[in-house]
């Protein structure tokens, strides 16, 4: 499950350039952040912690199976927790994986999910002016991802607003879970502001929304609690697509990472199949449901699919659209995906290109 | 493309009747016409107590089936003056004749199943079931039906399963896909032990109680929503099966997914494979990759097929599914997927034949071979 496996250094010239669009960045130590905080939060957390929507303060409802959901040989040498050394960062991922770019997308602190909105925002601020500090100040391979308190849409689009002049910060971040799934009306300030930064929306698998995580109650196991985000993705999908967000924002460019894909073209047909049933009840969809994911909706490609003949990956990528997918290694969690494994050979030259680099400097202007 | 022209948009082409051999149709709607249509099975005790209620003036539809929506009944398919599927002669007509049917599985779905007064839940299952056997099984020699239980209370849902059990025509257990705790939870292993005693599999239909939001990220503003995540919750409730190693222990039981849809169920597998192979030490009891455990033990109607018009897109999907054996013909009558009686894709007609038409139900709803007191109970 979590084996360490070495790899030989590649020569500078074979190596293959790539976008990573999921490296998870992580405070040595809660004081990191906490520094950025006003002294009032600083105090308020110091005093009361974390206020989330989950069981436990310290982790989900289902314990992972591994310690910081990582991989065992990315505990830097020099102490910390995964994903909170960039000199380790460097040589065990950005360096021997030929990473041009990396997109940032921190998980491990709680803010945008705090239930006091003050709180929450305060929290955002914090690590926005933390990435800097700690990253994008350091390492120009590195963008950063805006996160934002999106339950109180004003406070969110004011952070979006702040940081929207630094263009390190190539993304707004967003949970699919959400205490309202994210294409109800409440959150449209949010894309507003992000169409008007200029930014996609990356929307990571978690979030902690307080909703039982399937439809039908509270599974017993990881292994399904784990799945179970393929189902907020593709919910989430459905209703940023039904609720009529991109018939509001025709320019908004979506980035759902970590969730799979070969469950987005049976996806589509089932929406486009079920529109045609329930065309009167949603009358604000100009376009079939599958149109606007080509228009609007680009994926990330880990944790990838791995169907049992392996070609049959290839009829998924022809029906999602190989200009659909970006590249993304989920380091350092347990569930990485390796550059040079993750294919297998059914891309050709030209579609690695697209999926490992191209389209992901299009689409974020790099 | 606009709206207008989109409902033009071919969907995926599809045979009609006469079918290459006469179908058996594994999804049936009729309906009971009123909660007072169900008196006359109630004890003295509950009919008051339905009554003095006002129970009786209830339909308890519901409301993830709008039971006046399109996608609930075809138009042409309306019982004149009475709720979809209440009308036996139109039934018959239109679900049996027209399509050439030798058997098909009548799945009264029924707000009842899922009422949270457990005995008020299993008396009126009790009722339905009662219902079922004189209004439906007793008026038409190729109705079966699926036998309805008190969802969330297993040790009286076995008590219904073996009280109908004796009679050979109910030949499944009916769930919900949307009920209170995932279906693979010890609590309901009675249930499963008791059907498969009996020769009965497990039918999960589409339809939510409502227990919890139909999605985990909260409610969504439309019915359509609701329905397309129907397939997230089949997903979930197979991967529960799965890991909590009711297959395991029940070699022998089926589940069949009802109006699931079943396109989504490739790169179901897929990821329940790729996840199983890095956290299997979770669920040391499922031995088996989870695909090769599903294709043992699930079967899935085949309407909704939610499938481009292109006709490749489907043939693929059959060879990602990995077995002929799985799917089953259906109309979902009277629910509207396709036109006339152009139930039988034709991708699915070409590869799988009689096989999805009637052989794989024979195989899998063991009760519909013929038994030596089927014929007693049928005279």
């Amino acid at each position: 499950m979590n084996v360490a496996v070495r790899e030989p250094r590649a020569e500078a010239a074979e190596r293959l350039m790539v976008v990573d669009c999921d490296i998870h960045p992580n405070p040595r130590s809660p004081a990191d952040v906490g520094q950025f905080l006003p002294q009032r939060w600083r105090q308020h957390m110091a005093t009361f912690g974390s206020l989330s929507r989950e069981m436990y303060s310290d982790t989900i409802g289902y314990p992972r199976m591994a310690p910081a959901i990582s991989r065992a040989d990315a505990w830097p040498p020099a102490g910390g927790p995964p994903g909170s050394d960039l000199e380790f960062m460097r040589l065990q991922h950005l360096d021997p994986n030929g990473v041009e770019i990396g997109n940032l997308i921190p998980l491990t602190t709680r803010g945008p999910d705090q239930r006091n909105l003050d709180c929450a925002a305060a929290l955002c601020t914090a690590l926005n002016d933390w990435q800097i500090a700690y990253w994008l100040d350091k390492e120009p391979r590195l963008r950063g991802s805006i996160l934002v308190p999106h339950e109180d849409p004003a406070a969110a689009v004011a952070e979006i607003e702040r940081r929207a002049a630094d263009t390190r910060f190539v993304q707004v971040l967003l949970p699919p879970r959400t205490a309202e799934p994210l294409g109800r009306r409440r959150y449209r300030p949010i894309f507003a502001a992000a169409v008007a930064a200029g930014r996609p929306v990356a929307l990571h698998v978690g979030g902690q929304g307080g909703h039982c995580v399937t439809g039908t109650g509270w599974p017993s196991y990881y292994i399904e609690e784990h799945h179970s985000n393929v189902h907020s993705m593709q919910s989430l999908l459905t209703s940023l697509v039904v609720e009529g967000v991109f018939e509001d924002f025709p320019d908004l460019k979506v980035v759902m990472v970590e969730g799979g894909f070969a469950w987005v073209p049976p996806l589509c047909w089932r929406l486009d199949a079920q529109w045609k049933r329930f065309r009167e009840e949603v009358p604000h969809l100009k376009l079939l449901p599958s149109e606007y994911v080509r228009r609007n909706v680009w994926f990330t490609t880990q944790p990838i699919e791995e169907p049992e003949r392996p070609d049959d990956l290839a009829d998924v990528i022809s029906w999602l659209g190989v200009d659909r997918l970006m590249f993304s290694t989920d380091y350092p969690h347990w569930d990485f995906d390796h550059p040079r494994q993750v294919f297998g050979g059914i891309l050709g030259a030209r579609e690695k290109a697209q999926v490992f680099r191209d389209t992901a400097k299009a689409l974020y202007g790099y | 493309m606009t709206r207008d022209n989109v409902s033009a948009a071919p969907g995926v082409e599809a045979v009609g009747a006469p079918f290459a051999c006469a179908p058996i149709d594994c999804d049936v709607h009729p309906a009971v016409p009123s909660i007072r249509a169900l008196l006359p099975y109630l004890d003295e005790v509950w009919r008051q107590t339905i009554t003095l209620r006002g129970i009786d003036r209830l339909a308890l539809n519901l409301t993830s089936y709008p039971a006046n929506a399109p996608a609930s009944v075809r138009p042409d398919w309306r019982a004149p003056g009475g709720r979809p599927g209440t009308d036996l002669a139109l039934l018959q007509r239109q679900a049996l004749d027209d399509f050439g049917t030798r058997f098909a599985i009548c799945n009264v779905m029924h707000g009842a199943q899922l009422l949270h007064s457990e005995d008020m839940c299993a008396v009126l299952c009790t009722a339905i079931n009662q219902w079922i056997a004189r209004e439906l099984l007793d008026r038409d020699p190729r109705l079966r039906a699926s036998i309805l239980i008190p969802l969330e209370s297993p040790g009286l849902a076995v008590e219904e399963i073996e009280r109908c059990a004796a009679d050979p025509r109910f030949v499944q257990v009916l769930f919900y896909v949307m009920g209170g705790m995932p279906l693979g939870r010890r609590c309901f292993w009675p249930i499963y032990e008791a059907a498969v005693r009996h020769g009965l599999p497990i039918g999960v239909h589409a339809g939510s109680g409502y227990r919890h939001p139909p999605t985990s990220i909260g409610w969504p503003s439309y019915f359509m929503e609701d329905y397309v995540a129907q397939s997230a919750a089949f997903e979930t409730q197979l991967l529960s099966f799965v890991a909590e190693g009711a297959f395991a222990r029940f070699p022998e039981l089926k589940v069949v997914f009802i109006e699931s849809g079943f396109a989504w169920l490739p790169p179901f597998m897929w990821r329940a494979a790729k996840t199983w192979r890095g956290v299997r030490a979770e669920v040391p009891w499922v031995k088996q990759a989870p695909p090769d455990l599903i294709r043992h033990h699930l079967r899935l109607t085949i309407q909704p097929t939610d499938a481009p018009a292109d006709p490749r897109a489907l043939d693929r999907t059959l060879d990602q599914i990995g077995s002929e054996d799985m799917l089953l013909f259906s109309t979902d009558y009277p629910h509207a997927h396709f036109e006339g009686t152009q139930a039988l894709p034709r991708v699915l007609a070409d590869r799988l034949g009689a096989k999805v038409l009637a052989e794989n139900a024979l195989a899998t709803y063991t009760r519909l071979r013929p038994q030596p007191s089927q014929t007693e109970v049928s005279q």
